[in-house]
C-alpha cells in the first residue's frame, strides 16, 4: 500500500543551520500520526517541505505516492495544511475564502461540501462575515475549513490547539477523529503530549533536526523501564533504607522510582521492617510525557547520523 | 483552468471591493493633475500643429495613470499576502508559478484599463480628444499596464517590508514614468536628456498610445510596439523565474 507520506533523508540548511539532518520517516495510510519535538526541533521545516512551502536542500518527500516537487499539482491535492500562524485574508467572508480556496483547488460547484464543512465546524452563522471580524478560535476553525475543502486524504495539523479554548480543542479533536475514521490520514505536531497520547497512534520525536524516537505510543510507554511508587505511610517516615530510591516529597507522601518492578518487593520487605504502616499506595506508570523528557535528555545527536528507523 | 481564473477573479474581487481607493482615488488625482499642468502650461507650450497641450497631455496622463495602478495592484496585493501570511494559501494549492503569473498581470491590466478608462471618460466631457486609431490605443494601453503588472509582481515578491516596495515605487518607477514624456514631447529637450529618454521603456509606451489619438508621435508606434512588446517578455521571463525558482515565497 502506498505511504501516506514518504520523507527520505531529507536534509534542509538555513545557511549554517542544519534544520533538518537526514529525516526518514514513513506515514502509513490512515495513521493518526504525531511530530513532537520541542521548539525549534525542524517540526514546521518538516511540514512546510512536504506541503511545498520550503524546498529541501537534498532528499524527497512523496505524498500518496506523488513527488511533491516533480508532481507538485497532484501531491497538493492529495493534501490539506493547517498552517501554524492564524493568516487569513482581511477582503473576504469565511464563506467567500472556502469558495476562492476550492477553486484554487480546479473545484467548481463544491458548496454541498462547503456547507457541510462550515456546519461540522460551527461556522453557520459565521458564514457571511468577513474574516476580519472573527475571534482567533473561529479564524483556526476556518482554516481547518480551509484544508478540507478539496476533500485531502492527507490532513496535516502544524499546532492547531496553541491558543485555542478548551470547548473548541474537544470540538476539533472530534471532528478530526471523524475524519480518521473516515479513511483520512491525519498528522499533527502538538506541544500538549497528552493529546498526542490521546489521539494518535504513532509518533516521531525531532530533534535539532533528527528523528530520535519513533514507534507506537504503547511502545514507547513500555520502553522506559520501571515504575513510580507513590506512598503515604503512619508513621509519616520513610525507613532509611527507602531513601535512596525517593525521588520527590510530596505534603503527606513519598515518591520513589524504582528501575524496574521487582524492586516492589524490597520496597514492601523494607516498610515491614521498620514496621510502617501503608496508609496509600499507587505505582504509576510512565506516560509519554516522561517518556519524551527522558529521550529529548538522552538523545545524543551526532552530525547526519540519524537514528535509523 | 478553474484555478487560474479563480485566483484571476480573488485578485479583481480584491480591488473592486475597495474600488473607491484603488480606481476612483486615482482618477481624482490624475484629473488634478491634468487641470493644474493645463493652467499653469496651455499658454506656452504646443506639442503637435493644431493640439492644445491640455489635449496632448491627456493621453500621457491616462497612460500615466494605467501604469502606475497596475504596478500598485500586483505589488501591493503580493506584499500584503506576504506580510499578513495568507501567499500560503495560493503556495499551497496546486497552481502553477505560469498560472500564478498570468492571474496576477491580468488583474493588474484590467485595474489599469479600468482607471484609464474612467479618466478618458470624464476628460470627455471637457476636451475634445477623440481616438484615431483603437488598435493602437487599445494595444498600448494593454501591453503597457501588463509590463507594469509583471514589474509589481517582481516589486512585490523582492520587497520584504512596505516602505522597501515604496522604495521600488518612487526611485523606479515614479521617475520612469514622470521622466518618460508624460508632460512633453521630448523633441523639446536638449539633445543628451532626448537621447537618455529613448533608453525609458516607458517612452515608447506613452508615445504610441499617443499616436493612437493625434496620429502623430515622436518615434514610429510599430518601433514603439516592438520595443515595449521585447521590454514586457523580457520582464515576464524573469517574473517566470522569479516565481518558478519560489525566490523569497517558497524559501
Amino acid at each position: 500500500m502506498t505511504p501516506a507520506i514518504e520523507v527520505k533523508q531529507m536534509h534542509k540548511r538555513f545557511g549554517r543551520l542544519h534544520a533538518l539532518a537526514g529525516v526518514d520517516l514513513e506515514i502509513r495510510t490512515g495513521e493518526f500520526f504525531a511530530l513532537l519535538g520541542p521548539n525549534g526541533a525542524g517540526k514546521t521545516t518538516l511540514i512546510n517541505i512536504i506541503a511545498g512551502l520550503t524546498r529541501a536542500t537534498s532528499g524527497s518527500v512523496r505524498v500518496m505516492g506523488y513527488d511533491v516537487v516533480a508532481d507538485y499539482r497532484d501531491a497538493r491535492r492529495m493534501l490539506g495544511v493547517v498552517p501554524q500562524e492564524l493568516v487569513y485574508d482581511p477582503f473576504f467572508t469565511v464563506r467567500e475564502t472556502l469558495l476562492i480556496q476550492s477553486g484554487y483547488y480546479g473545484l467548481k460547484n463544491n458548496e454541498a461540501w462547503i456547507d457541510e464543512i462550515i456546519h461540522h465546524l460551527d461556522l453557520a452563522d459565521k458564514a457571511g462575515v468577513n474574516m476580519r471580524a472573527l475571534s482567533g478560535g473561529m479564524k483556526r476553525r476556518v482554516l481547518v475549513a480551509q484544508a478540507l475543502v478539496h476533500k485531502p486524504p492527507v490532513i496535516v495539523l502544524d499546532e492547531p490547539t496553541a491558543g485555542v479554548d478548551v470547548e473548541l480543542r474537544q470540538g476539533l479533536w472530534r471532528f478530526v477523529r471523524q475524519l480518521n475514521r473516515d479513511g483520512h490520514t491525519i498528522v499533527l505536531t502538538t506541544h500538549y503530549l497528552d493529546e498526542a497520547e490521546a489521539l494518535c497512534s504513532r509518533v516521531a520525536m525531532l530533534k535539532q533536526g533528527n528523528i530520535v524516537a519513533l514507534d507506537t505510543i504503547s511502545n514507547l510507554v513500555n520502553s522506559v523501564p520501571g515504575c513510580a511508587v507513590r506512598l503515604r505511610l503512619s508513621p509519616d517516615t520513610l525507613p532509611s533504607a527507602l531513601r535512596p530510591l525517593m525521588s520527590t516529597r510530596e505534603e503527606g507522601y513519598y515518591i520513589l522510582t524504582l528501575a524496574e518492578y521487582s524492586q516492589l518487593e524490597h520496597v514492601m520487605a523494607a516498610l515491614r521492617e521498620a514496621a510502617s504502616q501503608v496508609l496509600e499506595m499507587q505505582v504509576l506508570q510512565p506516560d509519554l510525557e516522561e517518556v519524551f523528557v527522558k529521550i529529548m535528555g538522552d538523545a545524543e545527536i551526532t552530525e547526519s547520523a540519524a537514528v535509523p528507523t | 483552468m478553474t484555478g487560474f481564473l479563480t485566483l484571476l477573479h480573488k485578485e479583481l474581487l480584491r480591488f473592486w471591493k475597495v474600488g473607491f481607493q484603488t480606481v476612483f482615488a486615482p482618477m481624482v488625482s490624475t484629473l488634478l493633475y491634468l487641470m493644474i499642468f493645463s493652467h499653469v502650461l496651455e499658454e506656452h507650450v504646443e506639442a503637435y500643429p493644431g493640439v492644445t497641450y491640455t489635449v496632448f497631455l491627456i493621453p500621457g496622463l491616462i497612460m500615466m495613470a494605467m501604469l502606475q495602478n497596475a504596478f500598485a495592484n500586483s505589488s501591493s496585493s503580493l506584499i500584503q499576502s506576504k506580510i499578513t501570511g495568507n501567499l500560503v494559501f495560493v503556495l499551497l494549492s496546486p497552481l502553477s508559478y505560469q498560472e500564478i503569473f498570468f492571474a496576477y498581470v491580468l488583474a493588474s491590466v484590467v485595474r489599469g484599463l479600468a482607471v484609464g478608462l474612467g479618466v478618458y471618460l470624464v476628460t470627455l466631457g471637457f476636451f475634445d480628444l477623440s481616438v484615431t486609431s483603437l488598435p493602437w490605443v487599445f494595444l498600448f494601453a494593454l501591453i503597457g499596464s501588463a509590463l507594469l503588472g509583471a514589474l509589481g509582481i517582481i516589486a512585490g515578491i523582492w520587497a520584504e517590508k512596505f516602505d522597501q516596495l515604496a522604495a521600488f515605487q518612487n526611485f523606479v518607477i515614479l521617475p520612469l514614468t514622470f521622466l518618460s514624456g508624460v508632460f512633453y514631447t521630448i523633441h523639446s529637450l536638449p539633445p543628451f536628456w532626448q537621447g537618455l529618454s529613448h533608453l525609458n521603456p516607458f517612452f515608447y509606451v506613452i508615445d504610441g498610445f499617443r499616436y493612437g489619438f493625434f496620429n502623430a508621435s515622436d518615434i514610429s508606434p510599430y518601433v514603439s510596439l516592438g520595443i515595449v512588446a521585447m521590454c514586457f517578455l523580457a520582464v515576464s521571463w524573469l517574473t517566470l523565474q522569479m516565481l518558478k525558482a519560489g525566490y523569497k515565497i517558497r524559501h
